[in-house]
């Protein structure tokens, strides 16, 4: 595209600009943009970067607190670690991307997210990823699964960051539009933290990195609009990752940034070019100059449009002080990547670039950040669906057969296939993985005797049924798995992952999703430092069941006090911390036995949520239970062959209850926590519980070689493994 | 005693070579740059790490085995010096002619990571002399391209002159012979696909590792 374009209404369309927001963009002008003007307002200001139908609603979470260094807006969110350690985080998402390319959307989404990381300073110490992909039996999914998983394991493995959880998730509502959320965690010194804010004036603005190619153009915009069935013609707007540029940015930024030299630093993601600029210039209060003839290029004949809004991975821009350009260049030629001066700070607080020594574009800069449309778009929570008996639910009349069919279900079974492709153990620091089937990652701090704890969580139909019950559910699952090792759960980082925004209802899922979410957050004391909104993910018209995943990050202060799914042990006594009441609504149970997806989801008392978790992590710090699980999908039927699996012992239940034996047995009532403890640790348990206000049953023991629970299911280990393992591998041999 | 790691480009398992080293030597290792000419004196055992050096681009290991410091290691190795490969430095070992045969992808064609047990099969190599109560060993494997191959000649001459060190009990890649390990003529050079130095602390689930590089330090 030459700058002669005549920017006619058809052109600012196509743009995905409204008339009002074209008014804006001429009125702050004073005249017409030009094409580079015009691309660049577009970017700014689509959904994926402006946050426009969001922002609102998002200012509203708790994001403060005792640890939080660094909240949302920056690159990722900072908590304080103690020692003078930081931990650097955050999740995003590349839905669109994946579901055309699913090897490179998925690859870049590592990519991308672990920039977001190092960017500021810190070491990537760990990957987790949230996947949702359609039906398992629909025709594209096998191949979708293939390409993501290579994906994220073809990038984060060569890179050699550990890629140590996550969750799988199936069902028809993503047909069309698969979730691909990654999160990434880092190390970094708390006072070694880079922020992105271009200060003082006349400094020289490092390109640093992968070469510009035409990738990506409009990646963005892509993001911020609905699939249809031509959505495929899309595969040239997706970017190619390449982890071995990746993995020597890293090093050259962290081994630059053990120097003095760096004032501010950004990478280059959505929007490229042109949002990294804008975002560093905007937040140091100054303006740009960059001069195009010196951006390193892949191609021949780009012009300033596309290089603007090429979304070409593995690129930094970062602001030096004078005097340390050499140091820089010393650093990034030893580790051979392309390094170029671009550029200037400046005093004017415009945007202005240059190309063959003409001036392609001259903006303020203040307006494309400060006038991002703010929309205040409206909405209607849905109601939540009407709650369900649990003596309404029929009974199974096979309960071996049930429990072979949740155990071997999409969504329960074994995720082997998908962890085996990733390394999780470079940087020899995981303790503990998706290898042991327990509730979060532990990740040790490099010669350090504690480590930090990972996990990632969201329950959709939960959030599909309730958006509000369903976003407290989100964060109070994270809180109890990170619970669940013994570590201090400190904050969240956040995908929101929904349809449409134009539409009252799937705005209404958001917003009644943010209210949940926040409440959790707020009872918790668990801000949310990071994240990011996915919306539109709709194809024809169909959204997407309402997905906001969670990763949250806990701290093990101490190593000689965590716990894990692992240690069960002969003879040992289960008990199950939480009341038990049978909650059906929205169960697995229902879904998968019954067919049904309805019913209200069990409701989360947050104060029970609180003493109840408060209570566990006390236990293991005192050292009085050999293993814990979590107890959710598929409730403590589900919970107790997890624990039977990884620990390859039997388990036998024996109801505690007066509600009935399938509701009992899989029932999802929240707050709940399966704990396998030495009998003569059973009575203290019981008693402290009591006396702390906390439900606390005896609901079987540890031993043999069989999962059974009396009048119900009696399988050996081995068959429920057989069918907890095959699903996978089967679906896609 | 001294000894190095070598850093390549995308090399990602040197942090952990020199934790290794350092937990049984007691002394940091020397970190060395795959453009420097030489090692640095009195280096007495080399790691070359895992990782995907040059991106795994054009052959893995392939880009590596022609840099200044693998030229060097070439003419040590010659005089007896201890180095050994793990993962891609295994790969780099036998695209610089260090050890006989080729690593091919995956008889899986997927990445695969796993503990994985190991059959010592000859525990009187400077390598493994310490297993001499042990008969097997697990330790983690993590790679695409690691299905050992050799043809029938040198595969006979290996097997024949106690070269093959360690077998796969459960082969995850298609290694013919199910061979995990391998030294050269010498005894000197050696090179497998696991990682031994992901076996070292009892929080990784088993530390089978650590006597590997105890053998091998004790043997110079």
């Amino acid at each position: 595209m030459s700058k002669k374009v005549k920017i006619t209404p058809e052109v600012v369309a196509e743009h995905g600009l409204s008339e009002e927001e074209y008014e804006v963009i001429q009125d702050r002008l004073g005249r017409e943009p030009n094409i580079n003007e015009l691309g660049i307002f577009s970017v700014m200001w689509s959904e994926h970067c402006s946050y426009k139908s969001s922002r609102r609603h998002l200012s509203k979470f708790l994001t403060k607190g005792d640890r939080v260094i660094q909240g949302p807006g920056e690159n990722a969110g900072v908590i304080d670690i103690d020692d003078g350690d930081a931990i650097i985080f955050k999740m995003e998402s590349h839905n669109h991307p994946s579901y055309i390319e699913p090897y490179q959307g998925a690859a870049t989404g590592v990519g991308g997210i672990m920039r977001d990381v190092f960017t500021m300073g810190a070491r990537p110490i760990a990957l987790m990823n949230a996947l949702r992909f359609g039906e398992h039996s629909h025709w594209k999914t096998k191949q979708l699964v293939n390409g993501v998983v290579a994906g994220i394991g073809g990038y984060g493995n060569c890179v050699g960051v550990p890629t140590v959880g996550g969750e799988t998730n199936f069902h028809k509502g993503y047909n069309g539009n698969i979730l691909v959320n990654a999160m990434c965690v880092g190390l970094a010194r708390t006072d070694k933290v880079f922020y992105s804010a271009a200060k003082g004036v006349g400094n020289p603005i490092f390109y640093v990195g992968s070469k510009t190619g035409r990738d990506g153009i409009h990646g963005a915009t892509m993001a911020s609009a609905e699939f249809d069935d031509n959505s495929e013609e899309k595969r040239p707007t997706v970017q190619v990752g390449d982890p071995f540029t990746e993995k020597l940015l890293i090093e050259a930024c962290l081994e630059l940034m053990e120097t003095d030299a760096i004032i501010a630093i950004q990478d280059m993601g959505a929007a490229g070019l042109t949002s990294s600029s804008i975002e560093m210039a905007d937040k140091g209060g100054v303006g740009v100059l960059i001069n195009l003839d010196d951006v390193p290029q892949r191609e021949e004949g780009m012009t300033p449009y596309e290089m603007m809004l090429s979304e070409s991975q593995e690129r930094m821009l970062m602001v030096i002080k004078p005097g340390k350009e050499k140091l820089a260049y010393e650093i990034f030629e030893k580790w051979e990547l392309d390094v170029a001066l671009i550029g200037k700070t400046t005093d004017t607080g415009r945007l202005v670039l240059k190309h063959k020594k003409k001036k392609v574009c001259d903006i303020p800069i203040a307006p494309l950040a400060d006038d991002a449309p703010n929309l205040n778009r409206p909405y209607k929570v849905p109601k939540p669906l009407p709650i369900i008996n649990s003596s309404d639910i029929h009974e199974t009349q096979d309960y071996n057969d049930a429990l072979l069919r949740i155990m071997g279900s999409p969504d329960i079974c074994s995720k082997r296939w998908i962890w085996e492709q990733y390394d999780r153990h470079v940087m020899t620091d995981t303790l503990d993985s998706s290898q042991s089937g327990g509730d979060a990652a532990i990740i040790r701090i490099h010669n350090k005797n504690k480590a930090v704890a990972i996990t990632t969580d969201c329950t959709p139909r939960y959030v599909q049924a309730d958006p509000y019950q369903g976003g407290k559910q989100c964060v109070a699952e994270t809180w109890r798995n990170l619970t669940c090792v013994g570590a201090d759960p400190i904050a969240i980082t956040d995908c929101l992952n929904f349809g449409n925004p134009e539409r009252e209802d799937i705005m209404g899922q958001f917003v009644g999703a943010i209210e949940g979410m926040n409440e959790a957050c707020r009872a918790f004391d668990y801000p949310v430092v990071s994240g990011n909104v996915s919306l539109y993910n709709e194809t024809n018209g169909v959204a997407i069941p309402p997905t906001p995943a969670v990763g949250g990050v806990g701290l093990i202060p101490d190593l000689e006090y965590f716990s894990s799914i692992s240690g069960a042990k002969e003879g040992d006594t289960l008990i199950m911390i939480g009341e038990t009441n049978g909650w059906l609504g929205s169960s697995i149970y229902l879904r998968e036995i019954l067919r049904r997806e309805e019913g209200a989801p069990p409701p989360v008392d947050l104060d029970v949520e609180k003493i109840n978790g408060d209570y566990i992590r006390k236990l293991i710090r005192n050292k009085r239970v050999n293993a814990v699980h979590d107890c959710s999908d598929g409730g403590m039927a589900i919970a107790a062959c997890e624990l039977a699996l990884t620990n390859n012992i039997g388990v036998h239940l024996q109801r505690s209850s007066g509600c009935p034996l399938h509701a009992w047995l899989f029932g999802e009532d929240q707050a709940r926590y399966l704990i396998s403890v030495e009998k003569n640790s059973v009575n203290p348990i019981l008693t402290t519980a009591e006396d702390r206000g906390v439900k606390a049953y005896i609901v079987g023991k540890v031993g043999g070689m069989n999962i059974k629970a009396e009048g119900a299911f009696d399988l050996p280990i081995s068959t429920v493994r057989e069918k907890h393992e095959n699903f996978l591998p089967e679906l896609m041999s | 005693m001294r000894t190095a790691v070598i850093t390549f480009p995308a090399s990602n398992c040197d942090r952990d070579a020199a934790v290794a080293l350092r937990k049984v030597t007691g002394i940091k290792p020397v970190m060395v740059w795959h453009r420097d000419t030489e090692l640095p004196k009195d280096i007495e055992f080399v790691i070359i790490p895992g990782g995907f050096s040059y991106g795994d681009y054009l052959r893995c290991g392939a880009m590596a085995s022609r840099s200044p410091i693998v030229a060097d290691l070439v003419k040590k190795a010659k005089k007896g010096l201890a180095i050994a490969g793990f993962c891609n430095g295994f790969q780099v070992l036998t695209e610089a002619g260090l050890l006989p045969g080729a690593l091919m992808r995956n008889k899986g064609l997927k990445f695969v990571c796993r503990p994985e047990k190991l059959e010592i099969i000859n525990n009187t190599s400077r390598y493994t002399a310490k297993y001499n109560d042990q008969s097997e060993v697990v330790y983690p494997v993590a790679h695409h391209d690691g299905n050992y191959y050799a043809d029938k000649e040198t595969l006979n001459k290996i097997e024949g002159q106690g070269q093959v060190i360690f077998r796969y009990k459960d082969n995850p890649n298609g290694s013919v012979n199910d061979i995990a390990g391998i030294c050269n003529e010498g005894g000197n050079v050696f090179g497998m696909m696991p990682h031994p130095e992901r076996a070292i602390d009892p929080m990784h689930g088993g530390t089978d590792g650590i006597k590997l590089f105890k053998s091998i330090i004790e043997s110079i």
